[in-house]
């Protein structure tokens, strides 16, 4: 394995590398709105969804370029929630149920415009495959550049927006009450959503992107009971996750990039579980122990004492 | 409700906190409420009773715009609802949230003041401090630091009421703030209740315990899909309303309604 310094040497990677961990930061931090609005498979299901969608940008224009799979990841993100949308409305189906069938059949979907893509006279489409599970290596210079500003917005939008987000991911009754516009707001974490997952995909890939969002969430709510704070530890976490995937993926060769920085999320989720303070599984276990010496301790003291009464008597 | 041209006039001119006409609200195909009017009175204490599914959540989130309603007009203090928010106070039900949420107490009774903060600006020391001062009404000032999953249910209740508090509102809907309470809860939100009486303002509580109505309500709104009965507690709070409000469903009836005939002398 590459020591990282030299990587970080060539000005290429350096790039790529702050592409990527731009990318987990912001990831990191819109993640939280959502697994807190309990919609943490949502973006699971914009990533798959987009597949479709970049595919058909490519076959129509011909071009690989962030900004315009953009366009088509967000029309077919729309395109799927609208189906869920319609599924749970309409019959007896529970959102997961919904979100299931509209995920797994949009990426099927996908995979077989991906196979035309692959066996169609395109001439550039090589690479293309790659967005099943990233390669950051494979990035150029543009798409860093998109990312960055990916990253700007959606970390400017949650600053701005912080007050409305957590009043519509704790109690949106009340946030409709007080006139704010819960639907628009609703669409637009939705619409930064599907802007972080199609940012991801080509350097985390469709099947894995998800999880940036998901699982940096989960770990820093073990350590703090504070939304703000939850919030910067979550996108440190993203970041950390995806700096580290593009080291590994980078320096040994043809790895993906996904993968890796999914298992340096999980890695991180396992060691939050573990060790966070109050929430923690070692720290509740210690609590345990402590109470229940406190209780032994307590009792004994009592039949002691209860001892000694009948004694003097 | 009969209403002569001289109560219209001053209506005209001192409208009432709520007022609302002919609203229908259905779920799916079925009616929910049927075509609802009634008028409250400014400085009131309403009480709005009725069985398990007639309407009184409903009539509540329709009334505040969180639910569509498919017909009929809601005017506070004259105007549309939608004009008027920042005299509006909501309790929702505490099982509405989840409790688990990463905020503490004084922060949730901060979410009381976004109403009144324009759209980037972040809640600032006045706001801190008067949420203080709302949590410190329901007695919980001694918690604003705690984290909200570790508060009992009762204690979650009072923060909701604080958080209500800090709305500053002159109309404050609260739903079924009684339940599930513990009994210093239940206490503190009567103390509370009664002070804001005492402040002119005016509240409609959805409440289930028909034991109770005639000690803590001014007015009491019988409520089964339709309006059953709208009126001052002791001429509205009587065995035949009540009876045709839930039917057959009310065998212990009689035995509630029992102090009702040693509490009649003492209305207005």
């Amino acid at each position: 394995m590459q020591n990282i310094w030299l990587m970080l040497a060539d000005p290429n990677m350096q790039w790529i590398f702050l592409g990527c961990t731009l990318l987990g930061l912001s990831s990191g931090v819109i993640g939280c709105f959502s697994y807190l609005r309990k919609q943490s498979l949502m973006g699971d299901t914009l990533a798959h969804a987009a597949l479709p969608g970049i595919c058909i940008a490519f076959m129509l224009t011909g071009i690989k370029s962030i900004g315009l799979f953009l366009i088509g990841a967000g029309a077919a993100g729309l395109i799927a929630t609208f189906g869920i949308g319609y599924i749970t409305r309409n019959s007896k189906l529970k959102q997961d149920a919904a979100m299931g069938i509209v995920l797994s059949g949009f990426f099927g979907f996908g995979i077989v415009l991906l196979t035309l893509i692959q066996h169609g006279s395109y001439g550039n489409q090589a690479g293309l495959d790659k967005f099943l599970f990233g390669q950051a290596a494979s990035m150029i210079a543009s798409d860093v550049i998109t990312m960055t500003s990916v990253c700007v917005l959606l970390i400017t939008v949650c600053t701005l927006l912080f007050k409305q987000f957590k009043l519509i991911s704790f109690d949106p009754g009340f946030a409709r009450g007080i006139g704010y516009p819960v639907a628009f707001l609703e669409q637009l974490l939705m619409l930064l959503i599907v802007v972080a997952v199609v940012a991801g995909i080509q350097a985390v890939g469709v099947v894995l992107v998800a999880a940036l969002l998901i699982t940096p969430a989960v770990s820093a709510r073990y350590w703090t009971d504070r939304l703000g704070l939850m919030v910067v530890l979550s996108g440190v976490f993203g970041a950390a996750s995806g700096a580290v995937g593009t080291w590994i993926s980078a320096s040994v060769s043809n790895l993906p990039t996904g993968p890796v920085t999914v298992l340096a999320a999980t890695l991180l989720f396992f060691i939050s579980i573990l060790f966070g303070p109050q929430r923690g599984l070692v720290a509740k276990q210690l609590m345990r122990n402590r109470v229940k010496q406190r209780f032994n301790r307590e009792s004994e003291s009592l039949a002691k004492n209860s001892l000694k009464k009948e004694a003097a008597l | 409700m009969s209403q002569t041209k001289m109560t219209a006039k001053h209506n005209a001119k001192m409208a009432a906190p709520l007022a609302i006409h002919g609203l229908s609200v259905a779920y799916q195909k079925k009616p929910v409420l049927r075509n609802i009017s009634f008028e409250v009175t400014e400085g009131e204490l309403v009480g709005v009773i009725g069985p398990n599914g007639a309407g009184k959540s409903t009539l509540m989130k329709a009334t505040l715009g969180l639910i569509p309603s498919i017909s009929g007009e809601v005017l506070v203090y004259g105007k549309a609802y939608k004009q008027q928010r920042k005299l509006i106070g909501y309790v929702p039900q505490r099982e509405s949230v989840d409790w688990d949420f990463p905020t503490n107490a004084l922060d949730v009774v901060l979410m009381g003041r976004y109403g009144h903060l324009s759209w980037f600006r972040r809640p600032g020391a006045k706001d801190k401090e008067f949420a203080l001062e709302c949590l410190n009404k329901v007695g919980m000032a001694d918690y604003a630091n705690r984290q909200i999953s570790q508060l009992s249910g009762g204690q979650q209740q009072r923060v909701f009421l604080a958080r209500a508090l800090a709305q500053d509102a002159k109309l404050y809907f609260m739903d079924e703030p009684f339940a599930g309470v513990d009994a210093a809860t239940e206490k503190a939100i009567i103390t509370l209740l009664q002070e804001l009486k005492l402040q002119g303002k005016t509240v409609i509580v959805v409440h289930h315990d028909l034991a109770t109505v005639q000690d803590y309500f001014d007015s009491v709104l019988l409520l089964n899909v339709e309006l059953q009965a709208y009126g001052p507690t002791a001429e509205t709070f009587t065995q035949e309303q009540l009876q045709r409000t839930y039917g057959g469903r009310l065998a212990f009836l009689d035995r509630s309604i029992q102090p009702l005939s040693i509490s009649e002398g003492k209305g207005e």
